[in-house]
C-alpha cells in the first residue's frame, strides 16, 4: 500500500535528522510497522532502494522491524500475542486490552557512522 | 555504529494536517464523520437518505472523494446541500490535505454535521487520518459474512460499522450473526446498524443515533 510514497515519506523525515549531523554518513534506517498495517515488505525496500540510488543516501539500508500483534490485558495483566485478530484476553476473556504491534507506521532510529 | 534516535511517525505529515482539521472542526462545533467501505456497500445511498430525513433539522455539508466523476456530488446536491467534490485521478483514498484544501470551500460556520465519503476502497484509508470524529465502516449483505476478518484493520479503526442491503438477505448467503461476531471479534467496542437504504428498514435507529451525537 503505497510503498513508494512512504518510502519518500521516510527520506523526507531522513533529511529532517540527517541535515543536523553535516559529518555523518547514513547506513541504515530502522522502521517499526504494525502487523496490521497493509504495506509489503519487499515493495517497501524496493521503493527505498530506488529513491536512494544516485543519492547521498545510495550506501544506506532500510531495516523493517514488523511488530507482531500483542495485548496486555488492562483487568488481569496477562501478556499475550493476539492471533487470528481476536481481540479478547485468553485468561480471562476481558476486552479492555492495550495493543501493540497493531497499526504502527514509524521509523525507529539511523545508524550512522 | 553510532544512533540518531527518531520514533517518528512515516505518515507524520499527514496526521498534523488531519489535527488542524479537527481544531477546525471543534472551533466549528461540526461532527464529521469519515465513511468508508468497499465500492458499491451503499455509502451515497446511505448519504441519500440521511440528507433526506435530517436535511430540514441540521446544517450538513458533504465532501465527495471518488477516483474519476463527480457522479456522487450531483447526487448528493439534489438535497440543496453545499457539496464539494475531490477527485483523486487515480488515488485510491482521501488524505488530510485533500479535505483541508476541500474545507476552504465551505462556510464552516453555518455547518453542524459534515460527511466525507471517502473512496471506495476498505484497505488504504484505514491508515489516514482526515480529522474526523468517528470512522464509519459500511459493508452489505451481498459481500460475504467474513469481510471484516479479511479487512481486520479497517474495522479495527472504525468506531460504527452499518451492515446495509438487509432486505436481500433471503436471496443471499450471508449469516448476519456471523459477519457481527467477526467484527465484534477484532473490535469489541464497535457499534453496529443494520440497514436497508432501498426499504428504509433500521434506518430509524442511525438516524436517531445520529441526531443524539449531532446534538451533543
Amino acid at each position: 500500500m503505497h510503498e513508494m510514497s512512504i518510502a519518500q515519506n521516510i527520506l523526507e523525515i531522513v533529511d529532517e535528522y540527517m541535515v543536523r549531523e553535516p559529518a555523518a554518513k547514513l547506513l541504515e534506517v530502522v522502521v517499526e510497522i504494525g502487523e496490521m498495517v497493509a504495506v509489503v515488505p519487499d515493495s517497501l525496500y524496493f521503493s527505498y532502494d530506488v529513491l536512494v540510488e544516485n543519492s547521498k543516501y545510495q550506501d544506506s539500508k532500510l531495516i523493517i522491524n514488523i511488530l507482531p500483534l500483542q495485548g496486555t490485558c488492562r483487568s488481569c495483566g496477562h501478556v499475550f500475542k493476539i492471533e487470528n485478530y481476536n481481540f479478547n484476553c485468553p485468561s480471562c476473556h476481558s476486552l479492555d486490552l492495550h495493543v501493540q504491534g497493531g497499526q504502527e507506521l514509524r521509523i525507529s532510529h539511523l545508524e550512522v557512522e | 555504529m553510532p544512533v540518531i534516535t527518531v520514533e517518528r511517525k512515516i505518515l507524520k505529515k499527514n496526521d498534523e494536517i488531519a489535527a488542524e482539521n479537527r481544531r477546525l472542526f471543534d472551533e466549528n462545533q461540526i461532527y464529521v464523520i469519515n465513511l468508508l467501505s468497499s465500492p458499491g456497500s451503499g455509502k451515497t445511498s446511505l448519504l441519500e437518505k440521511t440528507l433526506e430525513h435530517l436535511n430540514d433539522e441540521v446544517a450538513i455539508g458533504v465532501v465527495e472523494g471518488d477516483v474519476q466523476t463527480d457522479n456522487d456530488a450531483q447526487r448528493v446536491s439534489r438535497y440543496q446541500v453545499p457539496v464539494v467534490q475531490i477527485v483523486t485521478n487515480g488515488g485510491c483514498h482521501l488524505e488530510a490535505l485533500l479535505v483541508q484544501k476541500a474545507l476552504q470551500n465551505f462556510d464552516l460556520s453555518r455547518l453542524q454535521f459534515l460527511v466525507i465519503e471517502n473512496v471506495g476502497n476498505l484497505v488504504c484509508p484505514a491508515n489516514y487520518d482526515l480529522g474526523e470524529t468517528l470512522k464509519v465502516v459500511m459493508m452489505s449483505t451481498t459481500e460475504g459474512d467474513d469481510k471484516p476478518a479479511k479487512y481486520p484493520a479497517m474495522f479495527r479503526v472504525s468506531d460504527i460499522m452499518i451492515i446495509n442491503k438487509i432486505d436481500l438477505l433471503d436471496y443471499v448467503d450471508f449469516d448476519l450473526e456471523k459477519a457481527k461476531a467477526y467484527a465484534l471479534q477484532i473490535n469489541p467496542k464497535l457499534h453496529i446498524f443494520e440497514l436497508s437504504c432501498k426499504t428504509g428498514q433500521g434506518l430509524d435507529q442511525w438516524l436517531s443515533w445520529l441526531r443524539s451525537r449531532i446534538q451533543t
